[in-house]
């Protein structure tokens, strides 16, 4: 019973750590991933059951292919692929931390015989003059050499390398920092948005899915936004906004946002993502009274009744910014004492002085007009990002050093044969051994030169 | 001269360059792979000075608002082929294996052939989202990363081409007739495709986390699952497949060739297939 019990948690790890499993599954998050791709995601039902009817739309629910990077199989995936990661590493590390731990001072005879790089020599000289010298010349290539001696034979071993082992490694647990910084983000942080008219203030934002409201713990005031537009083109150049932070009404910090440059404060970020027209302009009126020549300069919104002498009153009652070339302009309607209402009339902003030529009571000038525009923050709040980037480095770091760089090793027995020493040397290099090779022949002649200064008495 | 001029020279050059590639699988006369050599890196150092001539340019046209050539669809394949060139160039450095060259120029001149053709080369200011250095460090790791998988994907189909008939052949490969025995042997092609991926990975990687870091800075997410950024990362699986399969199950030779062309497959999709097929964010710009 219990034995038939450990060999199926032995076959569940088994799986676990496959490799094959491995490879299956990154295929298998390839293949998945294109779905949401061609699928739109999370729109509005009506807009599915449109394009692809309703019982393909009842389809796409039970399996979860509207908002796929959500559902539980792509996420179950996800598991599944950090569950194999973590087995792989558990099972193979302790190998690959023998390497650290137990070097293999001594060579085996296998190493020596069946080593694809190794050479041999017999030379008239003894085993500790050799191997001084070989220590010199390997130092370069192989460190420090570290002597044994065992049954009477000298051997040394000389090691570089041995951290692109803890690449692929790194590389792994890289992943899982990743993953973990965007668990982290997603459970304790959120998306948002909010609105803020120029001069107002807010200390709530909108979660961006599901528009729920969200306290900041302190308050943001928007006191300018401006959208700066290349020369001679509608195409803007840049948005930005003045903000400020408030704590209990004091003013904590302020900064210009713009596109690619938010504010950050406790954590929260605003993003500036856009702008639009926040309702009513603000309008300054030059009236003059023409019979006396009269000035008054009134404030005005549109549609606002204002009052003038003598029983009159006037509204605006359309405004462009851009009258047929002539700028901006505003349409003014004036209501007699006796309560008529006047026919609409234009006045141009670019002209002040035309409005006398219509003869009435009084004429009109727009001075000025203040159009107030909201600006669109993207709030965000991910105390998880930090730990994202990190993983990202370490990703980077780890398989650099997994790919391009090898644990080469180098063994050497000296064994004492008569008045002469035999050489025996046999190397090797955990990847790339084809570039290893190469530089062991090179090796090779230099050892030829030093060591012998005849001609080596096999070739490996 | 303009940029635009320079760059039609660089077409010309790559179009020499791939004419004597194919001219030397023909004629087997190493004057000839020279030739095409020589072109290809003529064309290389055109491109380069096209390419910095036309940021200059764009301080001239826009001001103080000029910025690096990498920011529209053009710009992209101009820089993507200049990347197919300078890999395959380094790559030769090492294998000395011109009948590849036959392979990857043709990558190379088609970009830019279409790019001129049929993309606009206007200097256009850019909208604020795109006003980032991100961008530049984007764009120059993905790019690299994909004329590396360009490289991986020409070898192989090199090495599938030649394979069927090599194990068919009795004798040594290195003498088969015609045009199969310029052909690296299969093992070269293979290790080729191999470190070509090894290169193009770890830039892809870098690609794709310098795009996160940029959405990060422009939007408050880092990563959107939107077509672009999912495509970016399903190459990735791909790549990294291949990778392990590699390592610990010894996929070489064929089944690594297949998934090379696959993979490559998948990044032109992600490059250009998710702009002309589905939508997202990465528009390109204006173009
Ligand atoms: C479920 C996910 C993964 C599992 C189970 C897994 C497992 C393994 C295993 C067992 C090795 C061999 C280690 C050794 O030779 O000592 C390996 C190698 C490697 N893996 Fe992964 N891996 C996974 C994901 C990834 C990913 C996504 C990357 C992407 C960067 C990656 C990068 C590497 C590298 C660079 C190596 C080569 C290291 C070497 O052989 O020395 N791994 N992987």
């Amino acid at each position: 019973m219990s034995e038939k019990n450990t060999s199926f948690t032995d076959q569940i790890w088994d799986f676990f750590c496959s490799l094959k499993l491995t490879i299956i599954i990154m295929l298998l998050l390839a293949i998945t991933s294109i779905i949401g791709t061609v699928l739109q995601q999370n729109a509005p039902a009506a807009e599915y059951i449109q394009e692809y009817g309703q019982a393909n739309y009842d389809l796409f629910v039970k399996l979860q292919f509207i908002d796929m990077y959500h559902s539980w199989w792509f996420i179950g995936l996800l598991g599944l692929f950090s569950v194999n990661l973590i087995c792989c590493s558990i099972k193979n590390f302790p190998r690959v931390w023998k390497f650290v731990k137990e070097p293999q001072l001594v060579a085996s005879p296998g190493i020596l015989k069946n080593s694809a790089n190794r050479a041999e020599y017999s030379v008239k000289e003894d085993a500790a003059q050799i191997s001084r010298r070989l220590g010199d010349l390997l130092k370069k290539d192989f460190g420090k050499l570290t002597e044994t001696e065992v049954d009477g034979k000298l051997y040394l071993f000389g090691q570089k390398g041995i951290y692109s082992r803890f690449g692929a490694y790194m590389t792994h647990l890289s992943i899982l920092i990743v993953m973990a910084g965007a668990i982290i983000g997603n459970i304790f942080g959120y998306k948002a948005y909010v609105n803020v008219v120029e001069g107002t203030s807010t200390s709530q934002v909108w979660s961006r899915n599901g528009q729920v409201p969200i306290d900041l713990g302190f308050t943001v005031r928007c006191d300018n936004f401006d959208v700066s537009y290349y020369p001679n083109s509608r195409r803007p150049k840049d948005y930005n906004s003045d903000l400020v932070v408030l704590e209990n009404g004091q003013e904590v910090l302020r900064k210009r946002i713009e596109v690619n440059d938010p504010l950050t404060y406790k954590g929260i970020t605003f993003y500036q993502s856009s702008y639009g027209s926040a309702g009513n302009p603000f309008f300054k009126v030059r009236v003059t009274e023409n019979a006396t020549g009269k000035v008054m300069d009134l404030n005005a919104r549109q549609r606002e009744q204002i009052k003038l002498p003598g029983g009159y009153s006037f509204l605006i009652s359309n405004f462009t910014q851009n009258d047929r070339q002539f700028g901006p302009a505003m349409q003014l309607q004036i209501n007699t004492p006796d309560g008529k209402r006047g026919r609409p009339f234009a006045v141009w902003k670019k002209f002040p002085e035309f409005d006398i030529k219509r003869g009435g009571t009084f004429s009109f000038a727009l001075i000025d007009y203040e159009e107030p525009q909201f600006t669109g923050l993207q709030v965000a709040k991910d105390p998880g990002v930090e730990i994202v980037w990190l993983g990202c480095f370490l990703m980077v770091f780890g398989s650099l050093t997994a790919f391009f760089f090898s644990h080469k090793r180098i063994w050497v027995c000296l064994e004492t044969e008569g008045n002469k020493t035999k050489v025996q040397i046999a190397a090797n290099a955990h990847r790339n051994q084809p570039g290893f090779s190469l530089a062991f022949d090179d090796l090779k002649q230099k050892l030829d030169a030093t060591i012998e200064n005849k001609s080596p008495v096999k070739e490996g | 001269m303009d940029s635009g001029t320079l760059f039609n020279l660089v077409t010309i050059a790559y179009f020499i360059s791939m004419v004597a590639f194919f001219a030397y699988l023909a004629a087997r006369s190493k004057s000839v792979s020279m030739v095409a050599t020589l072109s290809a890196f003529v064309g290389l150092v055109l491109h380069t000075t096209a390419l910095g001539m036309r940021w200059y340019e764009s301080y001239q046209i826009l001001g103080a608002d000029g910025r690096a050539p990498l920011t529209n669809l053009y710009e992209s394949v101009v820089f993507f082929t200049w990347s197919i060139v300078l890999i395959y160039l380094l790559m030769d450095l090492k294998y000395k294996q011109p009948s590849i060259g036959a392979f990857v120029m043709p990558f190379a001149l088609f970009g830019q052939i279409g790019a001129q053709m049929w993309l606009n080369a206007g200097i256009d200011p850019l909208v604020p989202a795109l006003q980032s250095n991100w961008l530049t460090y984007h764009v120059i790791t993905c790019f690299l990363g994909y004329a590396a998988f360009a490289m991986a994907c020409g070898v192989s189909i090199m090495y599938l081409i030649k394979i069927g008939k090599e194990e068919k052949f009795e004798g040594d490969p290195s003498e088969m007739p015609g045009v199969l025995g310029l052909f690296p042997p299969t093992r070269v092609m293979d290790d080729i495709n191999y470190r070509a991926i090894m290169i193009g990975f770890p830039m892809l990687t870098l690609g794709i986390i310098t795009g996160a870091a940029w959405a990060n800075y422009a939007w408050g997410t880092y990563w959107s699952w939107d077509p672009k950024e999912t495509w970016s990362l399903i190459v990735w699986f791909i790549y990294a497949a291949f990778i392990h399969a590699r390592f610990t199950r010894g996929w070489v030779g064929r089944r690594a060739a297949w998934l090379s062309i696959i993979g490559f497959a998948a990044t032109l999709f992600c490059y250009l297939g998710v702009n002309l097929v589905l939508s997202g964010l990465h528009s390109y710009g204006g173009s």
